[in-house]
Parts: C-alpha cells; structure tokens; sequence
C-alpha cells in the first residue's frame, strides 16, 4: 500500500518511462552490434600488436609495436626499419585504394545524379525503368565480377569483340592481364555495378525538393542549368553528401571484386586485398590484423574530416 | 580451466564412441571431400568412388571449389584454423604439406602396406618431421603439347630448345596468320601472378641452369646470370608468340586458346591430354606432347613437379570411415580409373607398365620420361613460408613479364626480400 502510493508520487516522469522503453528496445541491437561489429574490431586490434599466427590463435604474445614499425640497430651500425608503415607493398595498396576510391566514387556520382535526374521526370513506364536500373546493383558482386572476367577476356571476351568490330582498336586488349588497364577494368565494372545505387539515393533527394519551386521558377523565366545549379543542387545537397559518403565508405574497403577480376594484379591491390593475403595466404596473421587496423584509423579519420569539413548532418533533424 | 579438461575429456569419450559406432556396418556415414574441380573432375568422382561406397555402405560427397590453388588454400586454412569439423578430407596440392601438417591425421600407421608402392619421393615429399600428411592420389608433370599437323605442314621438327621453341612458334603463326587464321598463336602458357607462374617460371630458370629459386639447404639462389636470361626470353614471347592476355591465363584459359585450335604449343598439365582428345575438341588427334624444351642445346629440361594427395581432417568426427577413404583414393583400383577416366598420372610405381593404361592412354607410361625431369617446388626448405616465397617469386616474374622493370632488377630485389622473410632462418 504505502509502496503504490509512493510510487504514484515521486515515480518517473513520462519522459523518463519513454526514455527506459526506448533502451529496451534498442538493446538487443546494441548487444548484436557489439557482438559482431565491436568485438571483432577489438580482437583485431587486439592481435595486431601480438605475434599470432593462423594455426595458433589463441596462443600470440605481445609485440608492441613491431607489426607497424620496428627500428632495429645491427651490430655494424646499419638501422634496419621493419613492418606495415615502411612495406612499400602497403602503401602501394594504399595508392591503389585511394586512387580507386576517389576515381569510381566521382564518376558514380556524376552519373548517379544524371541517371536521377532522368528518373525524377515524368514519363511513360517510368516505374518500369526504375525497376530496370536497379538491376546491375541487385546482382551480387562475385557473380557480376565473374561475367566481366569473360566479357573483357582478351580472346573470347565481348567487349574486344566490339571494339574491333567497331574499328576502334587494332588488337584485341588484355584488360585485366596488363597493368596498364587492369585498374581501368575494375572502374569500369565498378562504376557499372554501384551507379544504380548512387542514382537511388540522389532520387531520393530529388523527390524531397517541393514542385513550387520549380513552378515558380519557370514563371520567372530562369534557364534550366542556371535552374540546377542554383536550386536543384543546393536543396539535395544534403543527400548527395550522405550517398557520397557511404559510397565512399564501400570504396575504400573493396575487396570482392578485385579478389575475383583481378586478383593478384599489383596495380590494383587494394588494403583490404594485401591484409587477408598477409592474414590467410602468408600465414602473417598478426602483421595481416595490423594493416586492417590501419585501413579502420585512415577510413575513421577520412569520415570525421569529411564529416567537419563538409558539414554534414547526419542527425537527420535538418536546419541550416 | 578445470572445466576446459573436463569438456575435452567428455569430447573424447564421444569421440570415442562415435569411432565405435563408425565401425559397425549399420551406420553409414556420409563424407564430404573437397577438392578444386578442372575439366571432368567433378563429373568423373562419382564414378570414382562408387566401388567404395558399395563396399561400405558409407557416402561421401564431393565439394568442388575453384581451380586456383592459391584460392582453394586460403579457404583450406581457415577451415583448418577454425577447427571445422564440416569438411573430412582434404585434396591437397603437393606443396603445402609443411604448412597444414598439424591440421590433419597421421597416416602412417594406416598406409604402412600402402605407401612403400607409390615412389618414395612423393611420399617423402608429403612426411613432415615423421608424419605422413596426405597420402599421394595423382602426381603431375607437365609436358609440351604441340600440334603435330602444323609442324607437319610446315616441315618443323619438335623443339628442343626454348630457342628453337620460339623460332618455330613465330615462323607457323606468320605463316598461318598469312592464309587467314587470325587468332592463331605460337605459344600458350600459365601467365596470371598465382601459383602457377611460380611453375612455369621455376622451369624456365631450371632448365637454363638458373636453380630452383630456394635450393634444398635453405639457401636463396635466383639471383645470377642464368635466371635472368631465361626470364628474359619469356618476356620474349608475351604479345610475339603469346597473346598479351597470356599474363591472365591460368590453366583453363591457355587450355580454351589450344582446344580450340587457336595455338601451336602449349604448356600444360597431362588431364590437358584426355579433354583434348574428346569428341567436342576441335584438336583431337591432331596434337601430341614431349618434353619440355631446356634452356642450351643439350641441356637439361625441367618440369615442375605437382601432383595432388588426400589427407584426413584432425577434425573430422567420421574419421575412420575418412582414412578408408584416403586408402581407397589412394590405392590402386582409384589411381588405375583416374588414369583412364583422367588421363591423371598414377603414383603408384606399377601402374605404369599396367597393360590397360598403356593400351587406353598411351600417353601415360611415356610420361614417365617427363616425371624423372621433375624438380620440386621450394616448399621442404621454405617451410611455413613457401606461399610468401611462391608468391614474392611469381610477383617478381609477372613484373619482369608486363614490363616493370628488366629480370635482374627484379630478380635482385626479389634476392632482397627472399633474405627478408627468411630472416636467420626459415620456419
């Protein structure tokens, strides 16, 4: 009796009851997250400062430093400099990724925002080509992957076909073969695959922009481009930057495609492909967990910058 | 930690029992092999294994994974690491014995009347520190396959040399390319930066006097004179006699160029025999193999020794209907219907005067020649490092190949960080 009574009297507020429903509710995605997301995370960092190998999980020491960088002094007086920051092999992933990264990420964009530019206007089977657009994004990258390897084959491939046919090479290219174009090969079937999903994010942005403004500007007579530039763009602006940054966030990571299409090419060996060749193939697990380390800090640190400089609201609440 | 005892004890007294059951008829277990597949093989195994499965009533399953051995090993080694106990047995390539040892069961007690027929190098080469690994089902060599019309028809003897090699491969792709075959080329080979390089590189450089990258005492020897003239003279070919796209081929793909008629010579393994000899190959009986050539008139030939053996999960719950298995796989009725179905080169010393292989594959007791050019791969002394080694060697011969930098830079910097991995020795 005196407990209900209590309770009616200085119990949480509705606010209060709202708040502890809400962490119940987010609970056990916490506890997943944690359990998939930030527990590999810390076992990774974890062993990138021990020396454990494949065959022996459970039983690496510590190393401190040395699978990122170790300065050893010989007997002769010679300095030798070992690990992840001074392999050339490393930063030449690095290169390829950023260089990948920035390359794809700008072309899907531009043809992103053109493809939904297109979709957003009115027109017969609209739904239809909606539909259809999707379709590269919605097949599975392994299986895209493989069906560019035959079509950019340099003797039965399609595409080698064409050009030949069409008079605008004298030989047929070994795409992904030659270092040369192996990188090329990749954008392309990237670019090809991710523009789908550029394009639905950006419609998404398009379909937010009121109609009035569009109405109001034609009454005053306003060039389309000039349109564009000074309406359209502005007012998706913010869902440009949320696509671009999780476009970017997939780039820099890649990894499937490369593994199938060009797998062992050094002109496209990316982070993530150069850490799990170390991990599995090398047997250099720990020196693998290191390079995945640093490919987690450079894409953390690339986020919040990009998240600083340009502004972005991820909040979702809006407002300037 | 108590606890960890006490639940490794109760695993094995399951374990236990689960073996006991296994040995009685009743209950059939069922068996899952996992094996890249090339050519027939998936379609062949079935048959393969029919025998044994109506001998012991137990099924096995074949998991086919892709033909790159570089892929199939990565995926080996997280299963193993992982402990699963999901795959039985394994085929596994002749060079990563070292590597997976502590994985799988000692087969030595088992094979103990097997193992003394097959040859005992491969035998040795799957023994580490006293332990049989795998048990040996096929060995590979590869040959030179040549088209004996077009040799014909141009009055060209088989090469003998990787001079003359390129001489006539160049001389019958003009002159064909001449009256109209377009795709026509001299020399198709295994170029993509995988395992295979490493083969096909290893035998270039063996057979021009360059060594075997490692040599059986540890020591690192690519570095000289010989290696780099005979890296050299396979960048040679690439876009002369080889198609440029050659630098992606792996088997299959050089194996596509020649069944259908589009190349002179190929290097390849002997199941390039059988499927070039079927009804739907454009150069069935039109082609025959030799030797590869070697590097000076007269000198050796070399052909890097492959081969593939099966070896029994530690994991495995089923193992002794496993090991059954492995002995099958490995005996004689399975080698003997490999070689015929396959065209797969037996290891077992007395298959190769067996009258019904040398009637149904003439080929295979003339391969022997080709087996005793053999040279290991330098996985025995790499040890745990061989795949580092492997793939430090094919990225420096892939380089040299699509033009990044000549073969002794490459080869000197490779010198370098073979002595990097090796450190103050190999383990």
């Amino acid at each position: 009796m005196a407990n209900s009574i209590q309770g009616t009297g200085r119990g949480p507020s509705l606010q209060q009851q709202r708040q502890r429903a809400a962490f119940w509710f987010i609970a056990p995605m916490l506890a997943a997250l944690l359990l998939v997301a930030a527990w590999p995370l810390c076992r990774t960092i974890w062993f990138s400062f021990t020396d454990t190998s494949l065959d022996n999980l459970y039983g690496g020491s510590w190393a401190g430093f040395d699978n990122y960088l170790q300065i050893r002094t010989l007997e002769s007086g010679r300095v030798l400099y070992r690990g992840t920051l001074v392999d050339p092999d490393w930063w030449n992933a690095v290169w390829n990724t950023v260089k990948f990264s920035v390359v794809s990420v700008l072309f899907e964009t531009v043809l992103g925002l053109i493809v939904a530019l297109v979709l957003n206007a009115e027109f017969k089977g609209r739904g239809l080509v909606r539909a259809a657009i999707l379709i590269p994004w919605a097949i599975p990258t392994i299986v895209s992957a493989k069906m560019w390897a035959w079509m950019l084959n340099d003797q039965f491939g399609i595409i080698n076909d064409i050009l030949l046919n069409l008079g605008l090479i004298s030989q047929k290219i070994a795409w992904t073969a030659s270092t040369d174009t192996a990188m090329t090969a990749v954008l392309i079937v990237d670019i090809w695959k991710t523009t789908p999903f550029m394009a639905l994010l950006i419609l998404a942005g398009l379909q937010m922009v009121p109609r009035d403004i569009y109405e109001a500007a034609k009454i005053d007579g306003i060039n389309p481009v000039k349109v564009f530039f000074r309406v359209t763009l502005p007012l998706i602006r913010p869902a440009l930057m949320v696509a671009v940054i999780f476009r970017m966030l997939d780039a820099l990571r890649i990894f499937d495609l490369i593994y199938v299409l060009t797998p062992n090419s050094k002109a496209t060996k990316t982070m993530s492909v150069i850490s799990r060749e170390n991990m599995i193939d090398f047997n250099n697990f720990a020196y693998g967990a290191a390079q995945s380390t640093l490919l987690f800090a450079l894409i953390a640190i690339f986020v919040s910058l990009y998240i600083w400089l340009g502004k972005v609201d991820l909040s979702g609440e809006g407002g300037k | 930690m108590s606890f960890g005892v006490k639940g490794r004890a109760l695993r094995s007294a399951a374990f236990a029992a689960i073996l006991a059951a296994a040995g009685s008829p009743v209950l059939a277990d069922e068996l899952f092999y996992v094996s890249g597949a090339v050519g027939k093989a998936v379609e062949n195994f079935a048959t393969l294994v029919k025998p044994w499965e109506d001998a012991t009533g137990h099924k096995v399953t074949l998991v086919p994974m892709p033909a790159s051995t570089s892929d199939q090993f990565g995926q080996y080694r997280l299963w193993l690491a992982a402990g699963a106990a999901d795959i039985d047995l394994y085929q596994t390539d002749v060079i990563w014995a070292p590597q997976l040892a502590e994985h799988f069961v000692d087969l030595t007690e088992a094979a103990k009347d097997l193992a003394p027929t097959h040859f005992p190098s491969i035998i040795e080469s799957q023994t580490v520190d006293g332990k049989l690994v795998a048990l040996p089902i096929f060995t590979d060599a590869p040959a030179l396959y040549y088209r004996k019309d077009l040799l014909e028809k141009h009055g060209k003897s088989v090469p003998k040399t990787w001079a003359e090699l390129t001489a006539t491969a160049q001389a019958i792709q003009d002159a064909e390319r001449a009256e109209g075959k377009a795709d026509l080329w001299g020399f198709v080979w295994q170029g993509n930066a995988y395992e295979g390089l490493t083969c096909d590189a290893l035998e270039w450089v063996k057979s021009f006097g360059g060594g075997q990258i490692v040599e059986p005492d540890g020591s690192i020897s690519i570095n000289n004179e010989n290696a780099v003239a005979a890296l050299e003279t396979a960048k040679g070919w690439v876009g002369t006699i080889s198609p440029g796209g050659v630098l992606a081929y792996q088997e299959e793909e050089a194996r596509g160029v020649w069944q259908t008629g589009n190349a002179v010579f190929m290097r390849n393994w002997p199941y390039a025999y059988g499927l070039g000899n079927s009804d739907d190959s454009a150069v069935k009986g039109l082609f025959d193999v030799a030797p590869l050539p070697s590097g000076t008139e007269g000198g050796p030939s070399a052909a890097t020794l492959g081969g593939w053996n099966v070896a029994v999960s530690k994991y495995s719950t089923k193992q002794e209907a496993a090991i059954s298995l492995a002995l099958y796989l490995a005996g004689p009725e399975a080698q003997k219907a490999r070689a015929l179905s396959e065209s797969n080169l037996p290891t077992i010393v007395a298959l190769y005067d067996d009258a019904d292989i040398a009637a149904q594959q003439p080929i295979i007791p003339r391969w022997k020649e080709v087996f005793l050019q053999a040279v290991p791969r330098p996985s025995a002394p790499t040890k745990g490092k061989y795949n580092e080694v492997s793939a430090k060697f094919w990225s420096a011969v892939h380089n040299t190949l699509s033009g990044n930098g000549t073969a002794a830079e490459n080869l000197e910097l490779l010198e370098v960080e073979l002595s990097d991995i090796k450190g103050d020795g190999w383990k």
